[in-house]
């Protein structure tokens, strides 16, 4: 139903070229991430497959059905904008139907859909108002149920969440995950939050200057990062990346070690540094240590309440097995 | 924020400003008073200006002797006919440069306003000279084709700078909601911009409506509009101050009262959005 | 943000204004160049001929045309002084803490929105008449001559007039201006202890440029073209004493008939309105990239 295939899709902005040919494929019903730091290329390809910018070259399939010639409203896409892009003059209730009344479908199949859509999405006693008159969960609630009415073939989500405060995120994060369970539709989200990526992505696709860094589940990334971005890129807080001597002694050029991998002690370990912030949360306990020798700042996440404070002298032990070695040009060796 | 300002301050602006307010507004005040006097009183000396018995006998002389609502109604066709037409070709065009900008657009853009620049007296020979030929002078149809053409790049403007304001991913959201073009701009675009075009509309209706140098070269009798109109008045006629004021009155009042619904558009529209 | 689809649309668009623009105004142009190398007269068809630059020569030989130009420029000029010092004046005098702004920006603001003919014609009988008129009137109540101004003082009284038509104009535009200066640079410079009178000139006025040369250009185009006020009240006299340029070429062309004549003339107008309108829209297209 969903099935959507890139073959060596690429982009040009005049003589630049912003994705560099590409092949990627998403299975039905999967909850695909594209994520990357911002100018990455993700949020351009998104709108190639939803067919708001055009291919320069390569093919789009949908559904094994070419679809790098189709307009738009053609290609049987949903999708959700970051500004929400309702229709300010229309009703909640218009605005839901509109894509509805486009595709000439009858009133009361309209009707059934309008409701089940407001139901599910708690809407029923906003469908009157104007968008103006809603808070920005309930705006981004009405876009999703905009895109949910159409019964699309894949859900498109450009950056959704990031106009919303720490808190709503959280919890349209969820209800977006849920609907993905619900639903059981393809679903293609861009963000350059990795947090939200590793939370709700079956495959997370990095990007970076246009080019597809690494695919593969939040945990296979999390584990086996290909290179040394997606290793700074995945995971919070980032890894610490260690080069020269200490990187030597492991036949790496670069070696890279997550903060909660480092065991932290006042009295013996591998290196010795001085703790320059210490972050209690009480659940976690960070510590950014200086003077090690090995760069800059190393980060540790310690589990629970440790007490150990600003100046403190400290020892660090990385996990042995939890040690990434990447070579000169960064890549990951296995 | 606002600072606390003595009251004697204040008083001293207010009275400045209502003195030299009323003083520009006076030649107004005093054509719409004198429309109400009898001829006798008009050119009464010493002036009055409340005390005299207000009539509206010149209101009914003026409309029966000279065909105002023919020439209200020119008015009113060539104005609103100019400005629609203007509507029509100008809300695609600003569509275009608005939503998918092109390397030219600005330029387009420019050159567009230029023609604006051009003074009608440079333009005058040929135009009199053709709509002669073809049959279009003091023709309603000829006033119609010169305004909007005169004005286009003014709506043009005015409709881009609105449109600009909106959002394109709410284009692209209908767009991908299966909207053709058309639905598009029929739907989505121009509810939107339904102020805009309003405050574009209003600023072009007056502007079209006080026109008077097209107005008073391409017309005659059959076309011409209240400019033409009041200009016929400039003597002997005009000696009788209390029809003149009648017919003046009837003539502004309309667009005067348009005129300050529009106040804050005019500067939009009449800088080309150099001054906001 | 675009397809080859909406491109091509957009460009289909956008078609029928630009051509029509085009058309508008080459066609005309063309013309009147034309016409300005030909002795063509309507009273004598069929003698239409090539002359090159006579029509030029006769223009510039003509004494009536270097009057018309001056008073074009005396017209232009005079306007322009009394609106911009008066518009920021008055914009300044109504940014002012008053009761009643709204009504007296209105009051301020009502003759930009009357017609060209009724103003003049106003203006002509009931205010500058001779004999009847309300100036006069006054001068009789304090023992003066009455002064007939169009006779006498015709083109600084067309000046009064235009103004009066263009003061709103350039007192709307200074006072939107002056009203987003950021009050709080005002208040920093009052705390630096500058004096009204140096707020406003190293302040307010700086502020204000922009927007004045803006008011500059923009009448300047439209007051290159007066005319009905001159048909109305002088019709270009006594003699060519309140003839400006357009109103000569509307005299050559249709009172006389000299299309060749006339045409000349339309192009010294162009050439003069091009001149202003450079500046312009150099100013507008800088704007357009901000």
């Amino acid at each position: 139903m969903g099935r959507i295939t890139l073959d060596k899709v690429t982009k040009k902005f005049g003589d630049v070229e912003v994705i560099p040919p590409l092949d990627l494929t998403i299975n039905d019903g999967e909850f695909v991430v594209f994520v990357g730091p911002s100018g990455c290329g993700k949020s351009t390809l998104l709108r190639l497959i939803a067919g708001l910018e055009d291919v320069t070259d390569g093919e789009i399939r949908i559904d094994g059905k070419p679809a790098t010639d189709l307009p738009p409203a053609k290609r049987g896409l949903a999708m959700v904008f970051q500004s929400y892009a309702l229709y300010p003059h229309m009703s909640v209730r218009k605005n839901i139907a509109f894509p509805m009344k486009m595709a000439g479908m009858p009133e009361d199949e309209q009707k059934r859909r309008i409701e089940n859509a407001a139901r599910a999405l708690n809407l029923t006693d906003y469908l009157d108002r104007r968008p103006g008159q809603l808070s920005g969960g309930q705006r981004q609630r009405v876009a999703i149920g905009r895109a949910i009415v159409r019964e699309p073939a894949a859900f498109l989500f450009d950056e959704p969440l990031s106009n919303l405060d720490a808190a709503l995120r959280v919890g349209m994060r969820m209800e977006i995950s849920e609907l993905h369970k619900k639903l059981d539709t393809t679903m293609i989200y861009v963000t350059h939050d990795q947090v939200e990526a590793m939370t709700m992505a079956d495959k997370i696709v990095v990007l970076r200057a246009g080019n597809i860094e690494q695919v593969g589940s939040p945990l296979e990334l999390y584990r086996n990062p290909r290179n040394t971005f997606v290793a700074g890129f995945i995971g919070s807080p980032k890894m610490n990346l260690i080069e020269g001597a200490e990187a030597k002694k492991h036949d790496a050029a670069t070696i890279g070690v997550r903060p909660e991998h480092i065991d932290v002690s006042a009295s013996e370990g591998a290196w010795k540094g001085r703790i320059g912030v210490a972050e209690h949360l009480g659940s976690d306990t960070f510590f950014h240590v200086h003077d090690t020798g090995l760069a800059e700042t190393l980060t540790i996440r310690a589990g629970g309440e440790v007490d150990l404070h600003h100046g403190d002298t400290v020892f660090l032990t990385p996990q042995a097995d939890k040690i990434h070695r990447f070579d000169g040009q960064g890549l990951r060796i296995s | 924020m606002a600072r606390a300002v003595s009251t004697r301050r204040k008083a001293g602006y207010t009275i400045a400003a209502w003195i030299i307010g009323l003083a520009i507004f006076f030649p107004i005040l005093w054509t719409i008073v004198t429309s109400f006097k009898t001829e006798a009183e008009a050119i009464s000396s010493p002036p009055s200006f409340m005390f005299f018995q207000w009539t509206t006998e010149n209101y009914s002389t003026v409309m029966e002797r000279s065909n105002y609502f023919r020439h209200f109604w020119n008015s009113v066709v060539i104005s609103l006919g100019s400005t629609v037409l203007g509507l029509i070709i100008a809300i695609p065009a600003a569509w275009s440069m608005a939503f998918v900008p092109a390397k030219h657009t600005k330029n387009v853009l420019m050159w567009m306003l230029s023609t604006k620049m051009l003074p009608p007296v440079g333009v005058l020979i040929p135009i009199y000279l053709i709509f002669r030929d073809v049959g279009l002078l003091d023709t309603k149809t000829g006033l119609v084709i010169v305004l909007t053409l005169i004005n286009l790049p003014i709506i043009v403007w005015m409709l881009y700078t609105y449109f600009k304001e909106i959002p394109g991913e709410i284009l692209e959201a209908s767009r991908m909601d299966g909207a053709s073009l058309r639905d598009e701009i029929i739907y989505v675009l121009t509810p939107m911009a339904v102020p805009g075009i309003a405050s574009t509309l209003l600023l072009n209706v007056i502007l079209a409506w006080n026109e008077a140098f097209w107005t008073l070269n391409l017309t005659a009798a059959k076309a011409a509009p209240l400019t033409a109109f009041i200009a016929s008045y400039s003597s002997p006629e005009g000696l009788f101050y209390a029809k003149l004021s009648a017919a003046s009155t009837m003539a502004i009042a309309p667009i005067l009262i348009l005129g300050w619904f529009s106040q804050k558009q005019l500067v939009r529209g009449l800088t080309f959005g150099a001054v906001k | 943000m675009a397809t080859q689809h909406s491109r091509s649309a957009a460009r289909i668009m956008i078609s029928p204004a630009v051509l029509l623009l085009l058309a508008w105004m080459i066609v005309p142009l063309a013309l009147t160049i034309y016409f300005s190398l030909l002795r063509y007269n309507l009273l004598m068809p069929g003698t239409e001929r090539f002359v090159g630059f006579l029509n030029y020569r006769l223009f510039y030989e003509n004494p009536a045309f270097w009057t018309a130009m001056l008073n074009t420029l005396l017209l232009v000029g005079g306007v322009l002084i009394v609106t911009v010092v008066g518009g920021i004046l008055l914009a300044i005098l109504l940014d002012q803490p008053i009761w009643g702004q709204g009504i007296v920006r209105i009051l301020v603001i009502a003759p930009f929105f009357v017609m060209p003919t009724v103003s003049a014609l106003v203006w002509k009988n009931m205010f500058m008449n001779p004999v009847s008129g309300l100036f006069a009137e006054f001068s009789k109540a304090v023992g003066l001559q009455p002064f007939d101004f169009l006779t006498h003082a015709p083109l600084a009284s067309i000046i009064g007039i235009v103004s009066w038509q263009w003061l709103p104009f350039a007192t709307l535009i200074l006072l939107t201006a002056i009203q987003s200066l950021d009050s709080e640079q005002m208040e920093a410079a009052e705390m630096d202890g500058a004096s009204p009178l140096s707020r406003f000139w190293y302040i307010t006025l700086p502020h204000l440029s922009r927007a004045i040369t803006v008011v500059i250009l923009i009448q300047t185009i439209f007051l290159l073209s007066v005319f009905a006020e001159i048909l109305v009240t002088t019709n270009g006299g006594p003699g060519v004493a309140s003839t400006n340029l357009t109103y000569l070429v509307y005299a050559r062309s249709l009172l006389n008939f000299d299309v060749g004549g006339g045409s000349a003339g339309g192009v010294v107008a162009i050439i003069l309105a091009n001149i202003v309108a450079i500046f312009l829209m150099r100013m507008i297209g800088k704007n357009l990239d901000a």
